[in-house]
């Protein structure tokens, strides 16, 4: 039980973290991949302070761990199902950690959006080799 | 640039770092969001409940942010068949994929993993390419 609140703690700051960089507002974020709109670059500071907070702990917080990745090669899976995900985070402005967190705004993009993702994952069975992380 | 916030968008990018490294600290999972979403409908069902426990915050953090700082605003003109489209793609590409924003982003790129480097750049590249195209050359209000 200790665990599941710590889970949700995560959850919470992280969600806390979307809101206040501006993450969670789809409009923000495709303000920053439009490069040829009113460019915002705010979102390359978010993810330098997340990564400047992962850098120094996750590689020693995971040698302690013993922590094993399934999935280590670079290849056509990988690039294909990055390429189709930044398609459709390019259309929407929404990536998997945002979209849940807009489930509060209770708005039907966000359920609609949130509802299409699992069906995309479910999809990706049919795939040879499906990875999550 | 009008819109830029370097100062809350550096904030906010560090609570997100700090709740991953939280969550590797105390729970031994890496916080990508893709994949803790993906791995409630795994077959066979495996540990399930620490994920709803993590969207379950998600969530809450949306709450919480609302009643201090007012509904978000609602998007016009974008319409609910793009949202569909755009879920469907992200949900399929982040499974085969491995991960998304945040597994590759925020916890790969800190574990200096030349795969989430490579994920990162080509789903950069593609974001950049399609948000251009949506909204200059197709003219959707996204």
């Amino acid at each position: 039980m200790i665990a599941h609140l710590s889970a949700f703690g995560a959850g919470l700051l992280f969600g806390i973290g979307l809101w206040f960089s501006g993450m969670a507002n789809p409009r923000k974020v495709l303000d920053f991949l439009d490069v040829a709109g009113n460019w915002d670059p705010s979102l390359l500071l978010v993810m330098g302070g997340a990564v400047a907070m992962t850098l120094p702990f996750f590689r020693p917080l995971i040698r302690k761990r013993a922590i094993t990745f399934e999935k280590t090669a670079i290849d056509t899976t990988l690039a294909a199902g990055a390429a189709i995900f930044g398609i459709g985070w390019g259309i929407g402005g929404y990536c998997p950690g945002p979209a849940l967190t807009a489930l509060s705004n209770l708005s039907a993009e966000a359920l609609v959006f949130v509802a299409a993702m699992v069906v995309g994952g479910l999809f990706a069975r049919i795939w040879p080799s499906p990875s999550g992380r | 640039m009008h819109n830029f916030t370097p100062v809350a968008s550096l904030i906010g990018g560090i609570l997100i770092g700090l709740a991953s490294v939280w969550l590797l600290a105390a729970n031994g999972r890496i916080a990508g969001v893709s994949g803790i979403l993906h791995g409630l409908f795994a077959q066979p069902p495996g540990d399930r409940l620490w994920r709803l426990f993590f969207i379950l915050g998600l969530v809450t953090a949306g709450i919480a942010w609302h009643a201090y700082a007012g509904p978000a605003p609602a998007r016009e003109g974008f319409g609910l068949g793009w949202a569909a489209a755009a879920g469907l793609l992200v949900g399929f590409g982040t499974r085969i994929g491995g991960g998304c924003t945040s597994g590759h982003g925020v916890c790969g790129l800190g574990r200096l993993s030349l795969r989430s480097l490579v994920a990162v750049a080509i789903f950069m590249a593609t974001g950049v390419v399609t948000a251009v195209i949506v909204r200059h050359v197709i003219g959707v209000a996204s």
